[in-house]
């Protein structure tokens, strides 16, 4: 008898459609793009600030038109469902707190990151004067 | 007892007439109580006895019977028809060479299971004429891991592993992990090289399909994770003043 095992092939571009799970997986990953333009965003804000008023005031109109407005809005929820959201609800695979015997509910850690993220936002609402 | 009709496709391949795998249709008359295994076993008995597929203990202990289930990687002895629709498909686990019908090679993993020296390892002598103390805390910490029965669902649910099967895996690394975290074992360094590697943890890119997978509630996703933090922790050791080079 010879062996003659059969090697069954793998798509390397569309194996993410196999199944629900591997979807909403790429999904998950792809809001990395997301994050790559709203850094980008981010930054040539930043460098309008360093040039004066003019410039600075001219970037909160560039981002005042609907479909800036829209970007913003997809980029929050995004950035809230699959980015905070789905990694706070992972963080206690990666950071276990054993107490004693018992190893800590991981609905505790995943509130302390909630209570932190507020506490966070809190402190940059008041450097930033909002309030 | 009543009896269901139970349409089974299963794939098929004899390396020594088919060029590439086939399905075949079985009708199986199965009483209500019947695992996807129980099936299979009327297939071998009554209808087909060429079909070739592992199984033993029939209690998800051995691990031999993992395989896929309308898509789903799974042990067929925990599978029960009762939670399934009248067609169900049979395939061999993903991401493994098939040998014949629903028999893949695990040769790949048995390699890597002996590279994570899957074993306490001791620098000092263990106490003598006494027992190993441990406390409950410490054993919780990793009694989770030695639950994996080897059966390779995991494997078959990763598609890091699908793409590139040079990565160590899944139910490996947990296993390494399960020693790491032993309070008896003194080995961690003697398992860097595979799990600190190209290969080892740093692969995993996070879809966590082999926690979801798992038919004994490991978690190997988190070994993963908790093994990337300690790297990182270990990595900083070694580059903050004064840290070990």
């Amino acid at each position: 008898m010879s062996r003659q095992p059969y090697v069954r092939p793998v798509s390397k571009t569309t194996w993410y459609m196999r199944n629900g799970r591997y979807k909403k997986y790429m999904l998950r990953e792809v809001t990395c793009l997301l994050v790559a333009v709203y850094s980008l965003l981010a930054v040539s804000g930043l460098a309008s600030l360093a040039g004066g008023a003019a410039q600075w005031n001219a970037f909160l109109a560039s981002q005042q038109n609907p479909f800036m407005v829209g970007f913003h809005a997809a980029a929050l929820i995004f950035f809230l469902v699959y980015m905070t959201f789905d990694w706070f609800k992972l963080a206690p695979k990666a950071m276990p707190v054993q107490l004693g015997e018992k190893k800590l509910e991981d609905r505790f850690i995943v509130i302390g990151h909630y209570a932190a993220w507020i506490v966070v936002t809190l402190v940059i609402f008041w450097f930033a004067g909002v309030i | 007892m009543n009896t269901r009709q139970l349409e089974l496709e299963v794939l098929r391949y004899d390396p020594e007439q088919d060029q590439e795998p086939r399905f075949q249709n079985y009708s199986v008359p199965c009483e209500e109580d019947w695992a996807i295994l129980d099936a299979l076993n009327y297939v071998k008995e009554n209808i087909d006895t060429t079909l070739a597929y592992r199984w033993s203990c029939h209690m998800m202990v051995c691990g031999s019977c993992g395989m896929m289930v309308n898509g789903e990687p799974s042990l067929t002895c925990k599978t029960f028809i009762r939670d399934l629709p009248d067609h169900v498909r049979i395939e061999p686990l993903e991401n493994f060479p098939i040998e014949r019908d629903l028999v893949v090679v695990l040769d790949d993993v048995m390699e890597k299971l002996q590279r994570a020296k899957p074993y306490i390892i001791r620098k000092d002598p263990p106490p003598e004429n006494e027992e190993f103390n441990q406390s409950r805390g410490a054993l919780y910490k990793f009694k989770q891991y030695t639950m994996c029965v080897n059966c390779m669902c995991c494997y078959a649910a990763c598609p890091q592993y699908a793409l590139d099967s040079s990565f160590i895996g899944p139910a490996v690394l947990a296993l390494a992990h399960r020693y790491n975290i032993d309070s008896r074992d003194q080995g961690k360094s003697e398992r860097l090289d595979i799990l600190a590697d190209h290969d080892g943890v740093w692969d995993c890119s996070f879809v966590g399909a082999c926690s979801e997978v798992c038919p004994k509630s490991v978690d190997p996703a988190a070994a993963v994770q908790q093994m990337k933090v300690d790297g990182a922790i270990e990595w900083w050791k070694q580059k903050l003043p004064g840290g070990k080079s």
